[in-house]
Parts: C-alpha cells; sequence; structure tokens
C-alpha cells in the first residue's frame, strides 16, 4: 500500500491546476478517494463522524444485486441453448455464455455513464460522486439482451444527462435514472423492445453459441403472452411452448430482462438492503401490499379483454420486472418519498399502479418502470403534504397558546 | 414527576471515560482568558485596555447593543492580551492572574436581572430562540434547566455540582422570579433533585436527551413569538450562589476525558484556564491528538496553547488521524470501524462497547441521499431534513413553518455524527439561526 500511495504522491503534480494532465483532476481525486479514506479532519461541528458513507452505501447496493446479476447471465445462456435446441449444454456453458453476453452491456453503461459523470465533474470542478455505481449495474439488468449497444449507450446518455445532470447530479435527480434509461428504449425503438426476440438472446456472444433457432421458438415474455391472449383461458409457455408454472417464474428461469427474472435471487438482494438498513422496508413492503390488494381486486373480475387479471395475485407478482423494481428501483432514496408517512403512501400507490397498467392497458404488458416513474413525479407532493400536516399541527400549537 | 421517553437518538462510547469520581486540584494558571467567542449574540466592546487591573467579577467588555450584559474577568489581575484577528474581532483576552482573591460584591438586594446582568452570569445562559444569550427586558415564557449531560464521556453533573447543590433552591427562586411561566428541570432516570418551586421532568433515552431544547421540545414546545431560556445545573447553582453570598464563583469542576488521557478524571480550576497548565503530564502524545473543549458532538477544537472554552466543564482528548491513508476504507469489513449502520460489521460486535475514534471525516460532502437519517437522531416533532434544506435555501417562511425556533445547532449535532452525506449541519444550523435573527430584528 507504501508504494501505491507513495505513486499515487508522486503523479499527483501533473493533475493539479498548471499540470499536464490538470483537465483529468476530477479523475485522480475519484481514484484517490476509491483508494485511500481521505485524511480530511473535521474542522466545524462534529469531531467525530460514522464511518458510513456514500461510497460504502453504493457500494452495498451493488452487493445486494450481484445474485439477481449472476442467475441473470445464467439465464442468459439458459434461454438461449433452449433456443437453438441444446438444453443439456451444462449449466458453466450457459453461464458463460450469458456472461459474455451481458459484459457487453455493462462495460457500455459503465463506461457512457461515468465518462459523462467524470466530465460533469470535472467541469464544476466537484468530486466524482458514486451515485453512477447503482445504476451502471442496474441498466444492464433491466435492458432487453437484444437490445443493440448503441441503443443502450444513447439511453444511458440520454438518462444520465437529461435525468440527472441536468438536476445537479447524484441526489438531486427527480426520476431514476435507470428507469429513464428503459424508457427511453421502449418508447425511442419500441419494435425493439417487444416481441419475440427481444428477451431472449438470440444471436451468438463472441462467436459462442452458434446455431439457428428451433422452428417452434417463441422467446416472448409471460407477460407478452398474456397480454396477446385470446380466449377464456390463460397459459404462459416457455420458449420449447411447454407450459409454466408460478414455481418457474419464483426461479426465474423464463425469458425476461437478464436481472428481474428470479424471486429468488431479489429476494437475496432485498435481504442484504433490509439488514443493512440501506432501502426502506417501508417502500419496499408497501410496494408488495400495494400490488397484492390492486392484483387480488382485478382477480374477483377475471376478464378475457383483460386477460392479465386472470391470473392468481401470487403469480402476478412474480412476473415481470414487479420484484426487482419493488426492491431496487422504488427504494431509491433520491427519487422515492422521504418522509416515513409518505413513504407507505408512495409504495402502496406503485404498487397499484403497477397491476393496473399491466392489466388495463392492453397495449403495454409491463406496468412497474411506468408506475414508479409516475409516482417519483408524485413523491414531493406526498412529502408536502406530510410535512404540511406538521406545520400545521406546529401552528395550531402557536395559536391556542394565546 | 412526569417521565418522558426518548427513542430517537444515539449513545456514543467512546475509549476514555472517567471511572473514579476523585477531583483533583488543578495547577494555578499561567494565564487566564475569555474567549468572546462562547458567547454567542453579544458584540465584544471592550471595557478594560491592555495593562489595566482586573478584579474577580469586574467586566471586562459589554455588547455592543445592550450596554448592560456584561462579561467578566474569572480572575483578579492584569489584562495581559486582547487578542485580535481577521477584521479585529476579538479572539481572547487573556488576563495574567496575580494570585489575589480581590472578587467583586454585588448588591443582591437590588433587580435580580440586573444583578445577573453584571455578574457575568447572564451570559452563561442561552435563549430559544436562535441559540443566543438572553435579551435584557424580554421576559422568558419559561425556563429549562437541564440536569445531566449526556452527550459521549460527558462529566455526571452530579459530581461537577459537589456542595454546591445546595444553591439549588435559591438558584430557583431567582428565575421563578425573572420568568411568569416555570422553572422545568429534566433529570436522567434514578436522579435525585431537591427542588419543590421546579417542575422536575425525568428523561429516559439516549443522547441527546440531556440537551435542554431536546427537553423543552418534550414537554412545553418553543413556539414562534416565545422566548425561553435554557441552561445547565451548574449555571443555576451558580446563579443560586450568587444571590446567597453577593459573590460569583468562578471555580469550575472539569472533567478530562478521551482515549489520549492517561487517566481520565475530574479537576477543580477556574473558568478560562490555560490548558499547558491544565493538561500538564496528563496527555499520552500531544502532537497527534485533537484538543476539545467540550464533547466530542459540539465541542470547540482548541490547541493546547489556548484556554479553557465556556461552559468549562468538559475536556476530551481524541486522535487527530489515527490511520493515516487507511486503504480501501469503505470496503472495509473490520468490526473496529465504527458505524451505527449495518453497511458496516461494527454491529456484529455491539455497539455499547467503548470504541476508538479519530477526528477524520471518512467521506466526502454529498447531497443528502439516505432518508431518515436526521430524524433518527433528533427526539423532537421536526422534520430535520426538511428544515436542513429551508435553511440551505434561505427559505425563512420555511424555516419558520418547520420550527426552526426550536432548535439549537447542538440539536442536530448527532445528527452531524451520522450524516452519511458528511453534512456540517451544526454550522448550517448556526447560519440559518443567525441570518433569521437578522432579518427579524
Amino acid at each position: 500500500m507504501k508504494a501505491l500511495r507513495k505513486f499515487m504522491d508522486k503523479i499527483q503534480p501533473s493533475f493539479r491546476p498548471g499540470g499536464k494532465l490538470a483537465k483529468l483532476e476530477s479523475v485522480y481525486d475519484g481514484m484517490e478517494t476509491f483508494l485511500f479514506t481521505p485524511n480530511a479532519t473535521s474542522r466545524s461541528g462534529a469531531h467525530i463522524h460514522d464511518g458510513n458513507d456514500l461510497k460504502r452505501t453504493m457500494i452495498t447496493v451493488v452487493v445486494a444485486l450481484i445474485p439477481a446479476l449472476l442467475f441473470g447471465m445464467y439465464n442468459i445462456g439458459y434461454q438461449h441453448y433452449l433456443a437453438i435446441g441444446q438444453p443439456d449444454a451444462g449449466w458453466f456453458t450457459m453461464f458463460l455464455f450469458g456472461l459474455l453476453a451481458l459484459l457487453p452491456v455493462i462495460v457500455v453503461s459503465y463506461a457512457v455513464g461515468l465518462g459523462i459523470e467524470f466530465i460533469g465533474a470535472q467541469i464544476h470542478h466537484k468530486e466524482i460522486q458514486e451515485g453512477f455505481l447503482v445504476t451502471g449495474i442496474l441498466i444492464p439488468l433491466i435492458v432487453p439482451i437484444n437490445t443493440p449497444l448503441w441503443m443502450t449507450a444513447i439511453a444511458t446518455a440520454f438518462a444520465v444527462i437529461f435525468a440527472k445532470e441536468v438536476f445537479g447530479g447524484t441526489g438531486m435527480n427527480i426520476f431514476n435514472v435507470a428507469l429513464i434509461t428503459r424508457a427511453f428504449l421502449f418508447f425511442a425503438y419500441p419494435s425493439r423492445m417487444s416481441g419475440d426476440e427481444a428477451f431472449v438472446k438470440v444471436d451468438s456472444a463472441f462467436g459462442m453459441g452458434d446455431g439457428s433457432m428451433i422452428d417452434t421458438f417463441t422467446g416472448a415474455t409471460p407477460l407478452g403472452q398474456i397480454a396477446t391472449n385470446v380466449g377464456d383461458s390463460l397459459q404462459m409457455t416457455n420458449i420449447l411452448g411447454e407450459p409454466i408454472s408460478c414455481l418457474d417464474a419464483f426461479i426465474g428461469l423464463i425469458p425476461g430482462s437478464p436481472g428481474e427474472t428470479s424471486m429468488i435471487a431479489i429476494l437475496l438482494g432485498a435481504a442484504l438492503l433490509l439488514i443493512t438498513g440501506i432501502a426502506s422496508w417501508r417502500i419496499m413492503c408497501s410496494v408488495f401490499v400495494g400490488g397484492l390488494a390492486m392484483s387480488a381486486l382485478v382477480h374477483v373480475l377475471p376478464s378475457a379483454t383483460y386477460p392479465a387479471s386472470m391470473l392468481d395475485p401470487w403469480t402476478q407478482l412474480c412476473l415481470g420486472g414487479f420484484a426487482f423494481g419493488a426492491v431496487f428501483m422504488a427504494t431509491d432514496p433520491v427519487t422515492g418519498a422521504r418522509t416515513n408517512v409518505g413513504q407507505y403512501i408512495y409504495g402502496f400507490l406503485i404498487g397499484v399502479f403497477a397491476i393496473l397498467i399491466r392489466v388495463y392497458n392492453s397495449g403495454y404488458p409491463e406496468g412497474m418502470m411506468l408506475a414508479i416513474l409516475l409516482m417519483n413525479a408524485f413523491a414531493p407532493l406526498i412529502d408536502h403534504c406530510v410535512v404540511s400536516s406538521n406545520i400545521k399541527r406546529r401552528a395550531r400549537r402557536a395559536a391556542t397558546k394565546e | 414527576m412526569a417521565t418522558v421517553r426518548l427513542k430517537k437518538g444515539f449513545d456514543i462510547h467512546l475509549l476514555g471515560a472517567i471511572t473514579d469520581n476523585a477531583i483533583v486540584d488543578a495547577a494555578k494558571p499561567n494565564t487566564v482568558a475569555v474567549i468572546p467567542d462562547d458567547f454567542h449574540g453579544v458584540i465584544p466592546r471592550m471595557e478594560k485596555k491592555e495593562g489595566e487591573h482586573v478584579a474577580a467579577g469586574e467586566p471586562l467588555y459589554h455588547d455592543k447593543n445592550y450596554e448592560a450584559i456584561k462579561v467578566v474577568s474569572p480572575v483578579s489581575g492584569t489584562v495581559k492580551e486582547v487578542r485580535r484577528g481577521e477584521r479585529r474581532h476579538i479572539d481572547a483576552i487573556v488576563i495574567a492572574p496575580d494570585g489575589g482573591s480581590e472578587t467583586v460584591t454585588h448588591n443582591i438586594m437590588g433587580d435580580a436581572e440586573q444583578v445577573l446582568l453584571l455578574s457575568g452570569l447572564w451570559v452563561m445562559m442561552r435563549q430559544r430562540p436562535y441559540d443566543v444569550v438572553p435579551v435584557p427586558g424580554v421576559k422568558p415564557r419559561d425556563v429549562f434547566v437541564t440536569a445531566f449531560d449526556s452527550a459521549p464521556l460527558a462529566p455526571d453533573l452530579d459530581v461537577v455540582l459537589g456542595a454546591k447543590r445546595q444553591f439549588i433552591g435559591k438558584g430557583i427562586e431567582v428565575l421563578n422570579s425573572l420568568t411568569d411561566g416555570k422553572v422545568y428541570i429534566g433529570v436522567r432516570e434514578g436522579q435525585s433533585i431537591e427542588a419543590p418551586s421546579a417542575e422536575v421532568t425525568t428523561f429516559v433515552g439516549p443522547h441527546p436527551a440531556g440537551n435542554a431544547g431536546v427537553q423543552a421540545a418534550n414537554t412545553v414546545p418553543v413556539n414562534k413569538g416565545d422566548t425561553v431560556w435554557t441552561m445547565d445545573i451548574i449555571t443555576l447553582a451558580r446563579i443560586g450562589e450568587l444571590f446567597t453570598t453577593g459573590k460569583v464563583n468562578h471555580e469550575t469542576v472539569t472533567a478530562i476525558t478521551g482515549e489520549m488521557v492517561q487517566q481520565p478524571h475530574y479537576i477543580k480550576t477556574v473558568m478560562g484556564a490555560d490548558l499547558e497548565s491544565t493538561l500538564k503530564g496528563e496527555l499520552t502524545d500531544v502532537d497527534g491528538s485533537r484538543i476539545i473543549c467540550g464533547n466530542v458532538l459540539t465541542g470547540e477544537k482548541t490547541e493546547s496553547n489556548q484556554w479553557l472554552r465556556a461552559p468549562y466543564r468538559h475536556i476530551t482528548v481524541i486522535p487527530e488521524n489515527n490511520k493515516p491513508d487507511e486503504f480501501m476504507g469503505w470496503a472495509s469489513l473490520c468490526p473496529s470501524r465504527f458505524s451505527i449502520y449495518r453497511t458496516f460489521t461494527s454491529w456484529l460486535r455491539g455497539l455499547g462497547k467503548p470504541v476508538s475514534m479519530d477526528s477524520r471525516i471518512k467521506g466526502g460532502e454529498r447531497a443528502i441521499v439516505r432518508t431518515g437519517e436526521y430524524d433518527a437522531m433528533l427526539p423532537m416533532d421536526i422534520y430535520g431534513e426538511f428544515l436542513i434544506k429551508a435553511i440551505i435555501s434561505g427559505d425563512i417562511d420555511k424555516m419558520e413553518q418547520l420550527g426552526i425556533y426550536e432548535i439549537a445547532p447542538e440539536d442536530f449535532a448527532l445528527a452531524e455524527f451520522a450524516d452519511t452525506s458528511k453534512l456540517e449541519l451544526q454550522r448550517i444550523v448556526r447560519e440559518g439561526l443567525d441570518r433569521l435573527r437578522a432579518e427579524m430584528s
């Protein structure tokens, strides 16, 4: 470590104003604070500080995403080999294929997002902030795997610039940046974001997994199938046309966005977020409660016009991005409600709206993304109402005294 | 006797607590100083010049706006130096004690307010709103006295009080004559106090339960337009002593605590004593230490060639930086890296065990990201985060509505410790209060 410290000290002058690499000052500072805890001691106020900082907080969220990430990689391979008719390719081959398929997306997401953050930090002569650490890993997990990399790059750039940097950077954004990326893709390139070939990697990854699709291939996600369902009976099938159950959806071996399919992996992440106290249990629980309540309500009146209403509430929550959104997106403290009471309302309404959109808007099979973005917009209003009640209480207290 | 249970807050247990309640007489100070910054709200206008003689209790300066507010010399001696900083701001008034015991005697039969103002004890009190020295002529709605200090390593005020507790009754009597309301005294569980003419409330819960402002907020909150006074029980006893003997006692019992102190203990010294003689031979390592007059949350960083600061009852010495260039500290899995959050592993070894903490900030300043951190550390009916945001954005109406009149910087000290975003909350609150005060006058 000493050698590294010496090296960092040696190269430091060239990054300072007047140095050769002065334009990279923020990058150097970012590296330095990444490697070494800053030696700065407090100058005003409290003399001791808690060990926790935003770096640790963000990294913990990234760690919580790892189960979903790893399972997502495996599932990409699993679906692919199923689609090319080699279901017995072995779990390692499947995982490796998924890794190779997802890695470029991760690289593009981080390269574009962090690049913009670095430039932004340098322009404003500010420290590089950690916000994109989490966003950068969320994007590959919620963008369909067959999305061309250039689309992901444009969407990421759009989201980071227009959803975050223009509002003042980390901690200032109104909408969840990762969801804006996905929303941008869905509205700018709708044809690539749904249908048979969006959610299953059909071509090879770096030469691996070559093969042609089986004839009976249908890569539509369960929710996609439901949206186009005709008649009174509802049966979801996998790529081979075999029926899939609620349990399949719980384990996660179904087509879908890389991180969203497995409830088990998501619940592992949820456990870490709740134990460490990073995610608000109020939001997380109330999203599920809201979702369950709304799915139960629509299930009371099943109708062939709205096929998703025929799903039982549990399956409803296991499918699509509901769980992933509830655990990792709705709980984003920056874009969510910040008061305790507000968090219950915010979470509950996300659950309700997600199912409402999913069931009664047949043009759009997945409602979670729009529900969260909608409530992102309403979160400040919810907080305003909660805080107003405190203000009113205080005013009343002052008035009764006189 | 009412009991209030407070759930919010946190008790930080640091190394270097006092185990023995014996009080040792400290060496006679070489110099004594009065630091005008200790009495926020008083703008000094000197009454004594360098070289002039002062008796103990004789005014050194008065306030620019209210000439009646006097700040007095704690010892008899000569004014050695009026140390000035930027823009002729008075940093310290240094007095060389002459060893004499010449002390001003007050006519205690006169108007109590006038006696208090002239005695120099007035500036030991604070008022809400604004957390400043009380404005003369304004009758407080109530007076809140805290009888215990809940801060990390804080002295046991019963020990500091010692035999002076006999003056508590008289002190309450005086304060009762100055307010139309009541004198409230906040005690901790198990603490007994003889105060028949005051309203005694027991507070159960972690720090900041001992803050007079927190106690006020949980008994009779401060509303817009109200003025209340806050002080500690030591000041109350001093007032009682003044109105019994006619003299102000400038002696003080001070707890010397902290990891860098060889043997934490209580000393008896005089207000404003120089630290060089006070701390001689007390510290394990002077260079790597941070000397704090007060507790680790609200105290003032003080160099070893400076003086004991108000409220003169606590010195904490902690390491300045005991882990320079900590490699990837944010990734640490080591349980000794203390955090009240479960993102680190220190909760596994138990947060109640004494820990070593240095003065590093351990992170960069960020926008507020995590929710509820301030509220969890602030046992008041206040949305701390929204109030802080209102202060930062300078929204005076919002500040008022969200309860800025009820708070002092010290109430946010624990939140500042716990803040993941590392904002200087006490500075923000102080600036907000000062700004509001300027706006209202």
